[in-house]
C-alpha cells in the first residue's frame, strides 16, 4: 500500500501512509488510538474507499469495493469479536456459504472430515460437530483462522486477537500463526502488547497521526525506540507547552492528605496487580500504553466495574463501590475516555447534559427547580467559557472541546473530592485543550484530587505532581518530581518492571 | 446543523426557552407536520363528509380515540427509554375481566359502592404490577423489550380468558359505566381522563427529574449509568406506568360496552399505540418523547379510520390505507429529522 490518503469530512485520517507486507511474513501494525491503523486496514479490505494512493496485492493493483470482494481476492480479516455464528457447528462455520453439496444436499460427512483435517493442520483436534459457542474465544479465533486457510487467504489480518486470551491460549494462537506462515500465508498482526509483537512478528510498521513513521525489521528496533516512535518525541522546548504550565500547578504540591488509595487491584485478564494513590490537591497521572489497564483501573475506582481482588479507600473510608451512584455520592466524578459513547446524551441540550449528575440536588419532590438549574448552567458556561449559542442547544452540535467542557462542568457542579479524567484532552482543538489543562491545574490548587489518564507525555510531565505507570495490568513505576521525564516514562511504559523476561532492546533500567 | 427543528423561527429571547408557554409553542412547532396532516383531514371531512362538523361526530371520534391516547402516553415513555411494550392490549383485557369479577361479586352485595371503588382501583394496580414484571424482564433478565413484553402479550390474554372461562360477561352498573358513558358538561368522561393523562405526562417529561432520566436512558444508557442515573429504576417505572395506563384503558373499554370480552378488549391496541407514537415523531430508538406529537398521531389515525368508514371503504381495505398513511407520516417525520 503506498501513499494512501483518506479524509473524513475534511479531517485527514491517512496522510500518505505506506505499508508493505511480504509473502509469508508476520507483520506488526502498531500505533496509538487515532493513528490511522484501523482506517488503513479498512481501506485495504474495502470497507472504506481511499481518496488517493495505490494498493498492490500480489503484484497487481487492486481496489476492493467491499470486504467480501477482499475476501474473495484473498484477504481475510479476523476481528477481536469473532464474527462467526455461535450456534452452528465448528465445521459449518468453516464452510459457511460454500458447503460441499451433492444434489443440493450438504455432504455432512465430507464437510466434517475436511474441517477436522484443516484444524489438524493447525495443530488442533476438536469435535467439529459441536456448536462453536461451546469453545473458548481462542478456539473460536482459530476456527476463524481455519476458515481463512480454507478460502485460500493469502493475507490474514488479525485485529487485537489476543486482548481477551490468557497466556496459554496466546501461545496456541501463536503456534497456529507460525503454521500459517510456513504455508506461505502472510499475517498482519495488530496488538498493543509489545512482548507479543516481539515474540511472533518479523517486521513492523508504526503509525502516528495518519502517517507511517517507521517500517522495518522487528529485531532492529528496541522497545524504547518503538514506544518513542509511537508516541512521538513531543517536547520541543522546555515547558509552556500545555495549559498546565500557566498555572504552575505541578510546582505546588497538594496538602499531602491522602485521598484515594487503590492497592493490588486485580480484575479479569486486563488488570493483574495495579495500585495508585491520589492526595488532596494533587494531580496524579496514570500512564501506560493502550491495553495496559489504565481505563479499567479508573472504572473500578468509580464503581463502573468490579475488581476480583484488591482494596480501595477514599479518605478514611473503605470504598469498594458497587455502582457509579455510590461513587458519585462519595464525591467522585468520572469523565470517560469515549466522550460520544459514554459521556454526552446527544439529543439532549447543553443544559440537561450539564446538570445530569446534579439533578437530584436541583429538585424538590422530583420536580426540577428550573430557576436554580439555569443559575448553575449559566455559572458554569461562564466559568468554563463554553461556547454555545443557547443552553437549549443540543450538545451534539457543539465542538468536541466544548462538549468536553460541558462534561467537566457536569462533575464540577457536584463539587467532588476526586475527579477521574480519562484522556480529557483527546480529540479536541488546541485552544480548548490548553483551557482544559489550565482548569485542571486550578482545580487541584483549590484542593481537588485529580486522577488523569493521558497518553500525551507533555501533559503528564507538565501537569502532574506524580505519575503512576501501568504496564500489562501491573503498576510498574511511581514517578514524582524530576523523575517525571520523557525518558523515565518511556522506559517504564516500554519495559516496565525488572521481571521482564524478553531480551529485546536496550539494557534494562530500574524503573523506579 | 441548519435543520429547522433545531433553529426554530420562534426563537425566544429568554434562555428559559423550553419552559412554560414558550416550551409549549416550541413543541407544537416541532409537531407541525402532524398538525398539518390533522388539519388536512379535518378540512377534507368538513367538505366531503356530511354532518362532520357536529358535536356528535366530535364526541364519537374522541370517545373512540381516548383509550388509544391514554395507552399511547405510557408507550411514549417506554419508547423514549429505547424500549417498546407489546403487552398493553393483553393488560387491558386482564383489567377488563377483573373489574366485573369484583363489582359483581356477592361479597359486595351489601356495599356496592365499595365494590365499584375496588373495581376501579384493583384491576389498574394489577395491570401496573404486570407492567412492573415487564420491567423486571427487561432490567433483571436483560431481555430485549420486544421479547420481554411479548411474553405478556401472549400470556396476558390467556390469563384473561382463564379468569372468565372464555365467556362474555355482560353487566348493568351505571355507576361503573360512568367512566365510559358519563357526560359531565356534555364532554365524554373518558375524554376528560385522557386530557388529564396527557397533561400529566407532558408535565412529567418537561419538569420532573424522572422525565429527564427517561430521555437520558433512551439517549445514551452508558452515559446515564456513569452519571449516576438509576437506569433500572427508571425502566421499571416506565413499564409500570405503561401497564397502569393500559389497565385504566381496559376499564374504559368495558364501561363503554357494558360487557367484558377477554378475546376482544384491547385487541390490536399495542399496534395502534406504537403507530400513534411513531406518527407523532418520537424516535423508536429512544431519547426523545414528543408527548403532544403522540396526541396528534393518535388523532390522525382515528380520523383516517373515521374518514374511511364514512366513505364506505370496507374494513379490510381501510386497514391497508391506514398502514399506508402511517408509513407516509413516519417517513415525513424521519426526513425532516435528517435535514
Amino acid at each position: 500500500m503506498q501513499d494512501i490518503q483518506k479524509q473524513f469530512a475534511g479531517v485527514v485520517a491517512l496522510d500518505h501512509a505506506t505499508l508493505t507486507v511480504l509473502p509469508g511474513e508476520v507483520h506488526a501494525l502498531i500505533g496509538q488510538n487515532g493513528a490511522g491503523k484501523s482506517t488503513l486496514i479498512k481501506v485495504l479490505t474495502g470497507a472504506y474507499r481511499k481518496d488517493g494512493g495505490t494498493v498492490l496485492f500480489g503484484g497487481k493493483s487492486v481496489d476492493f469495493a467491499s470486504p467480501l470482494a477482499a475476501q474473495v481476492g484473498g484477504i481475510t480479516t479476523i476481528y477481536q469479536e469473532v464474527n462467526l455464528v455461535g450456534l452452528r457447528t465448528v465445521a459449518e462455520n468453516i464452510f459457511m456459504g460454500r458447503e460441499p453439496k451433492r444434489f443440493g444436499l450438504i455432504q455432512w460427512g465430507a464437510m466434517n472430515a475436511e474441517a477436522a483435517r484443516l484444524l489438524a493442520g493447525l495443530g488442533l483436534t476438536l469435535d467439529v460437530t459441536r456448536p462453536l459457542e461451546e469453545f473458548s474465544t481462542a478456539i473460536q479465533q482459530m476456527v476463524a483462522l481455519a476458515r481463512a486457510v480454507s478460502v485460500q487467504a493469502r493475507l490474514v489480518i488479525m485485529d487485537e486477537p489476543t486482548s481477551s486470551l490468557n497466556e496459554r491460549e496466546v501461545e496456541t494462537l501463536f503456534g497456529v500463526i507460525r503454521t500459517l506462515k510456513r504455508g506461505g500465508v502472510s499475517v498482519m498482526f495488530v496488538s498493543h502488547r509489545l512482548d507479543e509483537l516481539y515474540a511472533v512478528c518479523d517486521r513492523i510498521t508504526v503509525m502516528r497521526d495518519g502517517k507511517t513513521v517507521y517500517s522495518g525489521e522487528m529485531s532492529s528496533i528496541s522497545r524504547l525506540q518503538l514506544v518513542e516512535q509511537m508516541l512521538g518525541r513531543e517536547i520541543r522546548s522546555e515547558g509552556a507547552q500545555t495549559g498546565f504550565a500557566r498555572t504552575g500547578a505541578a510546582q505546588d504540591p497538594g496538602t499531602g492528605q491522602p485521598l484515594l488509595n487503590a492497592s493490588h487491584i486485580r480484575a479479569g485478564a486486563r488488570l493483574t496487580d495495579a495500585s495508585i494513590e491520589v492526595g488532596q490537591g494533587e494531580v496524579v497521572g496514570l500512564a501506560g500504553l493502550l491495553g495496559s489497564g489504565r481505563s479499567e483501573l479508573a472504572r473500578i475506582v468509580f464503581g463502573a466495574d468490579r475488581a476480583d481482588h484488591g482494596e480501595v479507600t477514599l479518605g478514611d473510608q473503605h470504598a469498594a463501590f458497587r455502582t457509579p451512584i455510590d461513587a458519585i455520592r462519595a464525591g467522585i466524578g468520572f469523565c470517560s475516555e469515549d466522550r460520544k459513547a459514554e459521556g454526552i446524551v446527544p439529543e439532549l441540550s447543553v443544559r440537561e447534559n450539564l446538570t445530569l449528575a446534579l439533578l437530584p440536588r436541583l429538585s424538590k419532590a422530583g420536580i426540577v427547580d428550573t430557576r436554580r438549574q439555569a443559575e448553575v448552567v449559566d455559572r458554569f458556561i461562564a466559568r468554563l467559557g463554553i461556547k454555545t449559542s443557547d443552553p437549549d442547544q443540543p450538545i451534539r452540535e457543539l465542538s468536541g472541546g466544548n462538549q468536553q467542557k460541558v462534561l467537566l462542568a457536569r462533575w464540577l457542579a457536584m463539587n467532588p473530592r476526586l475527579l477521574i479524567l480519562d484522556e480529557p484532552t483527546r480529540g479536541i482543538d488546541v485552544g480548548a485543550k490548553a483551557e482544559i489543562q489550565q482548569l485542571i491545574g486550578e482545580l487541584a490548587q483549590g484542593g481537588l484530587g485529580v486522577l488523569m489518564i493521558s497518553s500525551e507525555l507533555e501533559e503528564l510531565i507538565e501537569g502532574c505532581h506524580r505519575v503512576t505507570v501501568l504496564r500489562e495490568g501491573q503498576t510498574v513505576a511511581h514517578l514524582s518530581g524530576t523523575q517525571i521525564s520523557e525518558d523515565q516514562l518511556l522506559h517504564a511504559m516500554a519495559q516496565g518492571s525488572a521481571q521482564d523476561s524478553l531480551n529485546h532492546g536496550e539494557p534494562r533500567q530500574a524503573a523506579l | 446543523m441548519n435543520s429547522e427543528a433545531h433553529t426554530p423561527p420562534l426563537k425566544a429571547t429568554s434562555i428559559h426557552r423550553s419552559e412554560g408557554w414558550q416550551g409549549l409553542r416550541l413543541d407544537l412547532w416541532q409537531s407541525r407536520a402532524s398538525i398539518l396532516i390533522l388539519l388536512g383531514l379535518l378540512v377534507f371531512n368538513a367538505l366531503f363528509t356530511p354532518h362532520f362538523l357536529s358535536v356528535q361526530t366530535l364526541n364519537v371520534n374522541l370517545t373512540q380515540v381516548a383509550t388509544i391516547i391514554i395507552v399511547a402516553m405510557g408507550m411514549t415513555l417506554v419508547i423514549a427509554t429505547g424500549g417498546v411494550d407489546l403487552s398493553v392490549g393483553s393488560l387491558m383485557a386482564i383489567s377488563g375481566v377483573l373489574a366485573p369479577l369484583i363489582f359483581l361479586n356477592a361479597a359486595f352485595g351489601k356495599a356496592p359502592a365499595l365494590g365499584v371503588a375496588l373495581a376501579l382501583v384493583v384491576p389498574v394496580l394489577v395491570a401496573a404490577a404486570f407492567g412492573f414484571l415487564n420491567g423486571l424482564f427487561v432490567t433483571r433478565l436483560r431481555l430485549q423489550p420486544i421479547v420481554a413484553t411479548l411474553v405478556l402479550y401472549i400470556a396476558g390474554r390467556g390469563i384473561a380468558q382463564v379468569i372468565t372461562g372464555g365467556q362474555l360477561v355482560s353487566f348493568t352498573r351505571p355507576d361503573f359505566a360512568y367512566i365510559g358513558l358519563g357526560r359531565p358538561f356534555g364532554v365524554p368522561f373518558q375524554v376528560l381522563i385522557m386530557l388529564v393523562v396527557v397533561a400529566v405526562t407532558y408535565w412529567a417529561v418537561k419538569r420532573t427529574v424522572f422525565g429527564r432520566y427517561v430521555l437520558t436512558v433512551g439517549g445514551n444508557e452508558t452515559a446515564a449509568r456513569l452519571s449516576g442515573v438509576p437506569v433500572a429504576r427508571v425502566k421499571l417505572l416506565v413499564y409500570s406506568i405503561s401497564g397502569l395506563l393500559a389497565g385504566l384503558a381496559g376499564l374504559i373499554v368495558i364501561a363503554i360496552n357494558s360487557s367484558s370480552d377477554a378475546n376482544q378488549v384491547g385487541q390490536g391496541m399495542e399496534l395502534d399505540a406504537i403507530a400513534a407514537v411513531a406518527v407523532g415523531g418520537t424516535l423508536l430508538s429512544g431519547g426523545r418523547a414528543q408527548v403532544l406529537g403522540t396526541l396528534f398521531g393518535a388523532l390522525i389515525i382515528q380520523l383516517i379510520r373515521f374518514t374511511l368508514l364514512a366513505k364506505g371503504v370496507p374494513d379490510s381495505a381501510a386497514l391497508v390505507v391506514k398502514a399506508a398513511i402511517i408509513i407516509v407520516a413516519v417517513a415525513l417525520q424521519q426526513r425532516r429529522r435528517r435535514e
